[in-house]
Parts: C-alpha cells; sequence; structure tokens
C-alpha cells in the first residue's frame, strides 16, 4: 500500500511538471488572447476534475445509503472536500483569465453562475457535515449528496436559458474550433495530471480519516476532532 | 390503516392545530408584508419597470416567508418525541413526509393569496399575460419550494442553529426551481418571451425532487 | 502576463492550503490516539 503510494505521488509529480511544461511554454501562443489563455490549461482541468469528484461522490453516497459502509462514507467526504477545492480553483481562476479577455471580473453566463451554483451546493454539503450533531450525519449528509447532484442537470438546463436571454460578452471561439495539436496534447496532459493529483490528495484524505472512525469506534461518546 | 387514511388523518390534525393557534400563518404574513415594505426602498416602483421586477421580488418575499413556516414543521413533533413514536410504529413513513408537505403547501399557498392583491396594489401590477397562467405557476413552484423544505428541514432537526442550518441546505438546491418560476412570473407578467419552457422545467423538478424525498425519507426518518 | 502568473500561483496556493489542513487534522488526530493508548 505505502509502495503503491509513494510510485502515485512520484507518477503524479512527473505529470504535473510536464503538464505545466507543455501548457507554459510547449504549446503554442492564442492568436487573440495572448499568453494569458494558458491559464485555460488549469482551469479546464480543473473544472472537469471538479465534476468528476462530485461524480464519484454521488456514486459512493448511493452506496453508503445501500451498504452503510463507513468507508464508502469516509470516500463520500473526501470527493466532496477536493472537489470544492477544485471548483474553488475554477471560479479564482476563471475570473483571472476574464478580466484581461474581457475587461471584466465577474458576468452572470450561463457557465460561470452554474460553476458557482455547484460550489454553493457542495460547500452546503460540508457545512451540514460539520453542524450536525446526529450520531447519523452521514446517513443524511448521503441524502444530501444524493439530491445536490441530481440537482446538477437542472442547474445547468435553467441558466442555458436564463443567461442566454441576456446579452452575452463575447466568448472566444473556443479551442476545439480547429485548434493546434499541441494546445489539445497540453489540455489532456494538464488533465492528467490534475486527475492524479486529484486522486492523490482523495486518496491522502481517505486514508487520513481512518484514525477517525478508529477512535470513533473506540469512544463513540466523543466527537473527536476529525469532524468526518 | 392505509396510507392514505393516515396522511389525510395526520393533515387533518395539523390543519386543526394551525387554525385553532395560527402560528405559521401570522408570523409568515407578516413576514411577507415586511419583505414587501423593505424592498419597496429598492427601488422606484413605477408601474412600468414594477413588472420586470416584481417576478424576482414576489418570489424572493414568498421563499423566505415560506422558510419562517417550514421552520416550524417539525417542531411541534421534536417536542413531544412523535418521531420516535412514529419510528417504531408500523405506519408508513411516507404518510408523515406527504401529510406535513401538503399542510405546509395549504399554509404557504394561503400566503400567497392573501399578498398577490397586496402585491398588485403595493406595485402598481397588472398582468399583461392571462392571468390564469400566474395560478400554474404559483402551484408548481409552492411545491417545488414546500416539498424540498419539508424534507430538508427533517434533515436539519439535529444540527446547531437548526434555523440557520435548512436554509443553507435548501437554497443551493432550489435555485433552478426560483429561476424558473421568477422567470415564469415575469414572463407571465410582462407579456415578453414564454413561460412553457420554465413551466415544464418546474414540472420536472417537482417530479424528480418529489420522487427522490419519497424514496428517502424513510431513510431520513430513521437516521435522526 | 501578471494574471497568467496570478493565476497559476493561486491554483497552487489553493491546492497547498487544503494539504496544510488535511496534515494539521491528521497530526491532532493522531496525538488524540497517542493520548487514547496511553490511558
Amino acid at each position: 500500500m505505502r509502495r503503491l503510494f509513494v510510485i502515485l505521488a512520484l507518477l503524479t509529480f512527473g505529470l504535473l511538471t510536464f503538464a505545466l511544461y507543455e501548457g507554459v511554454v510547449a504549446a503554442p501562443t492564442e492568436q487573440t488572447m495572448g499568453e494569458v489563455q494558458r491559464i485555460f490549461y488549469y482551469h479546464v482541468p480543473s473544472a472537469v476534475t471538479a465534476f468528476t469528484l462530485f461524480l464519484i461522490n454521488f456514486v459512493v453516497s448511493i452506496i453508503y445509503l445501500a451498504r452503510r459502509s463507513p468507508r464508502a462514507d469516509a470516500l463520500a467526504v473526501s470527493t466532496a472536500e477536493v472537489g470544492v477545492v477544485f471548483c474553488t480553483v475554477v471560479l479564482v481562476t476563471g475570473p483571472l483569465w476574464a478580466r484581461p479577455v474581457w475587461g471584466i471580473w465577474w458576468t452572470w453566463d450561463a457557465r460561470l453562475t452554474s460553476t458557482l451554483l455547484l460550489w454553493l451546493i457542495y460547500v452546503s454539503y460540508l457545512i451540514l457535515r460539520r453542524y450536525s450533531t446526529s450520531g447519523q450525519t452521514p446517513v443524511i449528509a448521503a441524502v444530501l449528496a444524493v439530491f445536490g447532484f441530481l440537482d446538477v442537470p437542472f442547474v445547468y438546463l435553467a441558466n442555458r436559458l436564463f443567461r442566454t436571454q441576456h446579452p452575452q460578452p463575447v466568448y472566444f471561439g473556443g479551442p476545439g474550433s480547429g485548434a493546434d495539436p499541441r494546445m489539445t496534447f497540453a489540455l489532456l496532459m494538464n488533465m492528467a495530471a490534475f486527475f492524479a493529483f486529484a486522486a492523490l490528495v482523495c486518496g491522502c484524505a481517505f486514508a487520513w480519516s481512518a484514525p477517525g472512525r478508529t477512535l470513533k469506534k473506540l469512544r463513540p461518546w466523543k466527537l473527536c476532532c476529525c469532524r468526518m | 390503516m392505509s396510507l392514505a387514511e393516515i396522511t389525510r388523518v395526520s393533515l387533518a390534525k395539523d390543519l386543526r392545530l394551525e387554525w385553532r393557534s395560527k402560528d405559521a400563518i401570522n408570523s409568515m404574513l407578516f413576514f411577507a408584508l415586511l419583505v414587501v415594505v423593505i424592498f419597496s426602498f429598492s427601488f422606484d416602483p413605477t408601474a412600468e419597470e414594477s413588472r420586470h421586477i416584481a417576478g424576482g421580488l414576489i418570489w424572493v418575499a414568498f421563499l423566505f416567508a415560506a422558510v419562517v413556516a417550514l421552520n416550524q414543521t417539525w417542531a411541534r413533533e421534536l417536542r413531544n418525541q412523535v418521531l420516535d413514536a412514529y419510528r417504531v410504529s408500523p405506519a408508513p413513513a411516507n404518510a408523515l413526509f406527504i401529510s406535513k408537505a401538503v399542510g405546509n403547501f395549504i399554509f404557504v399557498a394561503v400566503l400567497e393569496t392573501l399578498m398577490a392583491p397586496l402585491f398588485m396594489v403595493f406595485y402598481n401590477l397588472r398582468s399583461i399575460g392571462p392571468a390564469y397562467e400566474l395560478v400554474v405557476v404559483a402551484i408548481l413552484a409552492t411545491w417545488a419550494l414546500v416539498a424540498n423544505g419539508t424534507f430538508f428541514a427533517a434533515m436539519s432537526i439535529r444540527t446547531r442553529s437548526r434555523e440557520v442550518m435548512l436554509p443553507l441546505i435548501l437554497f443551493p438546491i432550489s435555485i433552478p426551481a426560483l429561476l424558473a418560476m421568477v422567470s415564469a412570473t415575469t414572463a407571465i407578467l410582462t407579456g415578453e418571451g414564454s413561460a412553457r419552457f420554465w413551466v415544464v422545467l418546474l414540472a420536472v423538478y417537482d417530479v424528480v425532487f418529489t420522487t427522490v424525498c419519497l424514496l428517502l425519507f424513510e431513510t431520513v426518518l430513521h437516521a435522526e | 502576463m501578471k494574471f497568467l502568473y496570478a493565476a497559476y500561483a493561486a491554483t497552487w496556493l489553493i491546492h497547498i492550503t487544503y494539504l496544510a489542513l488535511l496534515s494539521r487534522r491528521y497530526r491532532r488526530l493522531r496525538d488524540e490516539m497517542q493520548e487514547f493508548h496511553k490511558k
């Protein structure tokens, strides 16, 4: 187990470094936006990773409701927390990209609003876990996770129509529109790197929550500081 | 006793208790009125612009008022250990949920019926689109708020600062429904744009989340 | 462009902050475990 962890850590570090090089140096500069466009290589992979983590959280929450396995619950918390971290990255890098390109920090367009709502939903999940005094917190949190994820398609649908009714700032054409294959490669490399990084951090969070579970079993009357 | 009978009995009990004390209705009404007045200070309600903004205002006011009602949904049950008794009884858990949700729906619907004319007076509203469509939107929207709200109120029973926890977990998940109800109301009031997509979205939202609530309520009842 | 550097720096700052939070949690847990075993 230990060895697997070390291998994964090394692989992740290697991938991240290579992906950083690809994104900042090797990939060609975008025509209209210039160097700032390279934020894209961090922004998009983070968004995809966050969404994947929330999807895993949904599946694991359902598994928890069916089997009540404490490890499923621990994985649910880890994926939610790391997902919120990646979503925060998206919400921070987004405006930092928008400001030089569109001239504004934020706009209530469909994609940004939906991401913000996604962030709000999972932060509310984490708050529920922290503030719940019931011994059955994992069950209630799992139920909320199911609700939260089922809400996601509605969030996207509603925002798509609502925000496109209003005039939009010109959104860049998108890399898929006849993009240089080296850009796609850089993007994919960064995605792989961040997936590995997310797996590593989730694994850490999951493994490091084990003492908390043992403690809870040994003295169930005391809420230990892990709050997981 | 069947699901329908238990639901009916439980609902009748709640309605009777509410009729005698009028706790929820009074506090909701006054709160909604306060919200309406306070909002009137944030913009100048001339007839033309108010039609564009009124949709959002109305539903925000109703949302906050509904939270007042939702917060006390389970209070009586908690005080008298009814939930423990219910857990050991053979009665289906969904009967409790449905009766509570329908009860809350009736309270909020009464609130809306009383507040609507008031809104029309305060903001000089006159709907350009057909007014009966507003009723359809109101029914779907109120059910969306109340069904999820009743369920989440049950989830937040055993939390610190329970009254704050309910809006905290309810609002993010209700935002698509809120968006739909506000857009539909605005579309109908101003006569611009079609409300149909929003009404359909609300209906689908209602169906999906009511199903999930019914499927998971037993879990939550036994969990808290 | 300084926005590019800011974005990359912010990303890693956020990740490192979270990892620090995680390790602090773990350290506290480990201390509690040791205390418990001592008793």
